[in-house]
């Protein structure tokens, strides 16, 4: 019985590292988040690494020590290594693992904190496309105020610009999540929340929704397909010329019907139907840059 | 009368596995029925049970409860695995779905982890501190039956009205009237707010409890490690639950009486709810795992045979955490918009968190340095504990840094993190805790053999279960997805987690096995120190009597039991015949159990709307609060010559 015990620890660790290793050898085209598309989405990705190879070392390290604990103090007859039943206390061991950690966060805080800030507004482009997004039960109604056009469970943007998603919602609450162009943010009634993301390259971009929101929540999906911007321009005049627009009574049926609907293209949409202030940035900068202009406009 | 039946059997509770339940669940009880009646054992079942007030009976039943909620919770989680074990899979109907992932989350935190949190509470802490009971053990017995009533209300809503199904957060708009017909979410409500009530209310019993009752001599910075993480628990419960109550309270007013605080017309703020509710939820985190960190202090420095390590660094790790637990809630959901500078602050308040934490993992394996580390059962789970909360911890980091969680928030990389920390940190301590003091509570050991079983089936199981889900984090695999389509490359991850969780509930069912094995068969514990322990409770005979101590301990050390041992001071502990005084011992009584069948009517008439049921519970709880302060006669006096003639049948008198 004894002598097998130290084999049985080597196994436990040997057994942990295959799980991990599962999740970092895993680099096929399916692990979407590890592909970035576009900017943000690489931004974020940087500091999942960052994090990750820091918390990697931070593992590995507890479980080398606990695994020398194991193999080394094991109460068994004959067992060499000291025994000191009253050790309690080792000043400088116990500052070295404060600073350490201490470290460790500072070194992930900075980047966090930068990329915060960074990712929380537009960056300077010549035409940044505005797209209003709203979610219904079950399905996603897209609007393009500058274009006067609207999708319905697909949406088409430029690539190598960034769009200006702005949500809300007509319903629960959803998240507007895209993986491989960029992270998540939610869709809430009553509420428009700025969400800026960028395809560098055309391609086609499954998105989903990440908040449950109802029976068929399932049917939160959609399909970004980022196109050139010439390409872009000729399908939405050709949108504008030949379908039909959304009529406030097509609108209706949309939110009142809690069903998923197949994607669907119109030439208008109601203009009264997205609230109008947005909570958090705009194309006009961020909210403290409006604040200021607010407040710098304001007759004495 | 139709009409009646309609709302409390709709169709929906009508599937076919749920009327083989109920046919299962009323057999069962008529069983129960007749074994009390035919062994006369309801007055035993009355005196000795339902109106006790006595700490151990008490938490011995917060313990059978939990294990019974595991047992549910966990039938929920390996339905929802086997719905996800394949692409468009379709064994369980679509609303079905929706409703066995709300009722697996809020079980498992509310009616599971919670209550077994307590019955370590009850089951340790008083004689870790040398006392003869808690502070208010009336309200202590009031709180077991809170959440009795609590968990009875929630587990009837899936037999008699239907299941809430908008997950265990349940954030509005979805959970209001026009997006969620029908009186699930009502259950929910009024479950977790009675059950509420009673974890308050403990945690102002065992606040006062540790701080007043403890032995002479034992100061605070003597207190075992288990008594520091519950006194602050208990402090943690009293500040986090309200913001729960205002929260439930308001999405309740907006469903029964039609006011807006949350709903998406006449200005309601749907975010508040959210914010309210993380305003409890994250402290509640530490609530869960707080406890556990206690447990592992204790086993892993009674089965090194050494002092803990950094026990000042620990305590202040602990306060630290407390304190910090509080500054952290909005990174639930930094893709609410919260604006950069809030997210930043709470990205790093939480990645700061992991420093105390971080402290506490080293001191627990330098505990072990310079030791001799024996594996029972109990040291195994907190083995286990060290490499899997790790990796739990350190994914926590990774969501804490803001931008990071942008991409993972709600994706099978949050599931799987925060699985990894509350199975890994909160279900290991406990089973640690359970398998330790086991033999303290009943009299005998677990089995060890089949204990090995069970940890290593449920330790393998867990592994296999979670590390995949990381996979599908990556993979874009979003949380509470009813069914999913090939070719998206989440199919095996999917199919090797359901695997996994098979095989720990195969862990469970040998655990169950061993419990009643061990009745029978197991170890008995003669000496009341099985473990060669450390602190108090191993002074006692296993199971201690009614009055625990005979003779008050005075404390001079941390680890109280074990220096007495090593001075042959053990003899202190024990009575002389001639001075056996009589002791003064809370008497049972009914108020509490009473107390729990008028919030059930309470709670029941609230759900269904049926206003003058409601009526008639509140009355009832009125009248039985106003009864218990004329109830002068709540102490009884233990005579010295039971005393001497149970310490005698126990070998512990002097002279």
């Amino acid at each position: 019985m004894t002598p097998k015990r130290p084999k049985r620890a080597y196994r436990y660790i040997l057994f942990m590292s295959l799980g991990i290793g599962l999740l970092v050898t895993g680099c096929g085209q399916q692990y979407v988040l590890l592909h970035p598309a576009g900017p943000v989405a690489h931004s974020e990705l940087g500091l999942i690494y960052l994090s990750g190879a820091l918390m990697l070392f931070i593992i590995l390290l507890v479980w080398v020590l606990l695994a020398i604990v194991l193999v080394r103090f094991r109460d068994k007859p004959g067992n060499k290594a000291p025994y000191r039943p009253l050790w309690e206390h080792n000043r400088k061991l116990e500052l070295f693992w404060l600073g350490l950690s201490l470290a460790i966060v500072i070194v992930i805080s900075i980047p966090t904190v930068q990329k915060t800030y960074a990712l929380d507004k537009l960056p300077p482009a010549k035409d940044p496309v505005v797209i209003d997004v709203t979610a219904i039960q079950y399905k996603w109604l897209f609007e393009y105020p500058q274009q006067h056009i609207a999708t319905v469970n697909y949406v088409n943007i430029p690539s190598g610009v960034p769009v200006l998603f702005e949500l809300t919602a007509e319903a629960p609450m959803n998240t507007f999540w895209v993986p491989r162009l960029g992270g998540m943010e939610y869709t809430m009634p009553g509420e428009v929340l700025p969400l800026w993301l960028e395809a560098s390259k055309s391609g086609l971009y499954p998105g989903r929704s990440g908040q449950f929101s109802g029976r068929g929540f399932v049917h939160m999906t959609f399909n970004v397909r980022a196109v050139p911007m010439n390409q872009f321009r000729n399908w939405v005049t050709r949108v504008q010329k030949q379908n039909h627009p959304l009529t406030l009574s097509d609108y209706n049926r949309l939110v009142d019907r809690h069903i998923w609907v197949s994607p669907a293209t119109y030439s208008s949409y109601p203009i009264s139907t997205f609230p109008k202030t947005t909570h958090g940035f705009t194309l006009h900068g961020n909210m403290y840059t409006q604040m200021k202009n607010m407040f710098m406009n304001m007759p004495s | 009368m139709s009409n009646i039946l309609a709302r409390l059997f709709p169709p929906k509770t009508r599937r076919p596995d749920e009327v083989v339940i109920e046919i299962g669940i009323i057999l069962t009880m008529v069983f129960l029925v007749y074994i009390l009646t035919s062994k006369k054992k309801w007055g035993w079942l009355w005196r000795e049970w339902l109106t006790s007030v006595d700490h151990k009976r008490i938490g011995i039943m917060y313990l059978i409860s939990a294990i019974l909620m595991l047992f549910r919770g966990g039938v929920d989680a390996l339905m929802i695995r086997s719905q996800l074990m394949v692409p468009n899979n379709h064994v369980l109907p679509v609303g079905q779905y929706d409703e066995l992932f709300t009722t697996h989350g809020t079980i498992m935190i509310f009616f599971m982890a919670m209550p077994l949190i307590f019955a370590m509470f009850n089951l340790a802490i008083p004689f870790m501190i040398g006392s003869r009971d808690v502070a208010f053990p009336r309200l202590n017995a009031m709180s077991f039956w809170l959440f009795a009533c609590g968990a009875a209300l929630f587990n009837m809503s899936f037999l008699v009205g239907g299941s809430p199904n908008a997950g265990w957060t349940s954030y509005p708009p979805l959970t209001e009237l026009a997006f969620n017909p029908g009186v699930g979410q009502n259950y929910y409500l009024l479950a977790i707010q009675i059950a509420g009530i009673g974890s308050i209310a403990t945690g102002v019993n065992f606040l006062i409890t540790i701080l007043k009752m403890r032995a002479p001599g034992m100061t605070l910075m003597r207190m075992p490690m288990f008594v520091w993480t519950s006194l602050v628990t208990s402090a943690l419960i009293l500040f986090a639950f309200p913001p729960l109550t205002v929260a439930l309270a308001m999405t309740m007013l907006d469903r029964l009486f039609g006011s807006n605080f949350f709903t998406i017309t006449h200005g309601g703020m749907p975010m508040m709810y959210v914010n309210l509710f993380w305003l409890f939820g994250h402290p509640e985190v530490y609530i869960l795992v707080l406890p556990s960190f206690g447990i592992f202090s204790e086993v892993v420095a009674t089965f090194s045979r050494k002092r803990l390590f950094g026990y000042t660094a620990m305590v202040w790790s602990v306060l630290t955490i407390t304190f910090l637990s509080y500054g952290t809630w909005v990174h639930h959901f930094f893709t609410m918009g919260a604006g950069p500078g809030v997210n930043a602050f709470f990205g790093v308040s939480t990645m700061l968190i992991a420093i105390p934490t971080g402290i506490k993992i080293f001191n627990w394996i330098f505990t072990m340095w310079y030791g001799r580390v024996r594996t029972p059962v109990a040291m195994l789970w907190a083995l286990a504990f060290i490499p899997t909360f790790v990796v739990g911890g350190a994914t926590g980091v990774m969501l804490g840094a803001v931008v990071g969680d942008y991409q993972f928030h709600n994706s099978y990389f949050l599931i799987a993190h925060f699985h990894n920390v509350l199975i890994g940190g909160t279900v290991f301590g406990l089973l640690a805790g359970v398998y330790y003091w086991w033999p303290k509570t009943f009299g005998y050991k677990l089995d060890e053999h089949q204990g090995r079983w069970f940890f290593w089936l449920f330790f393998i199981g867990f592994w296999i279960t979670f590390m995949p889900q990381y996979a599908l984090g990556f993979m874009g695999m979003t949380r509470r997805l009813y069914t999913y389509p090939p070719g998206l490359g989440w199919s095996i991850p999917n199919l090797i987690s359901t695997l996994g969780a098979f095989t720990m509930g195969a862990g469970f069912l040998v655990f169950v096995y061993s419990i009643r094995y061990s009745y029978k068969h197991g170890e008995r514990d003669l000496s009341g120190d099985p473990w060669d322990g450390r602190t108090l409770e191993w002074s006692l005979p296993s199971p201690p009597p009614a009055y625990n101590f005979a003779r008050i301990p005075v404390v001079s050390d941390r680890d109280a039991w074990w220096e007495m041992k090593q001075q042959n001071q053990t003899h202190v502990i024990r009575v002389n015949a001639q001075d056996v005084q009589p002791i003064e011992m809370p008497k049972s009584s009914s108020i509490p159990f009473l107390m729990f069948v008028a919030f059930f009517v309470f709670g029941f008439g609230m759900v269904f709307e049926w206003w003058w049921i409601a009526v008639l519970g509140g009355l009832g709880v009125v009248a039985l609060l106003i009864a218990g302060t004329f109830d002068y006669e709540d102490h009884e006096e233990i005579h010295p010559e039971t005393i001497r003639r149970i310490e005698g049948s126990l070998g512990r008198l002097q002279g």
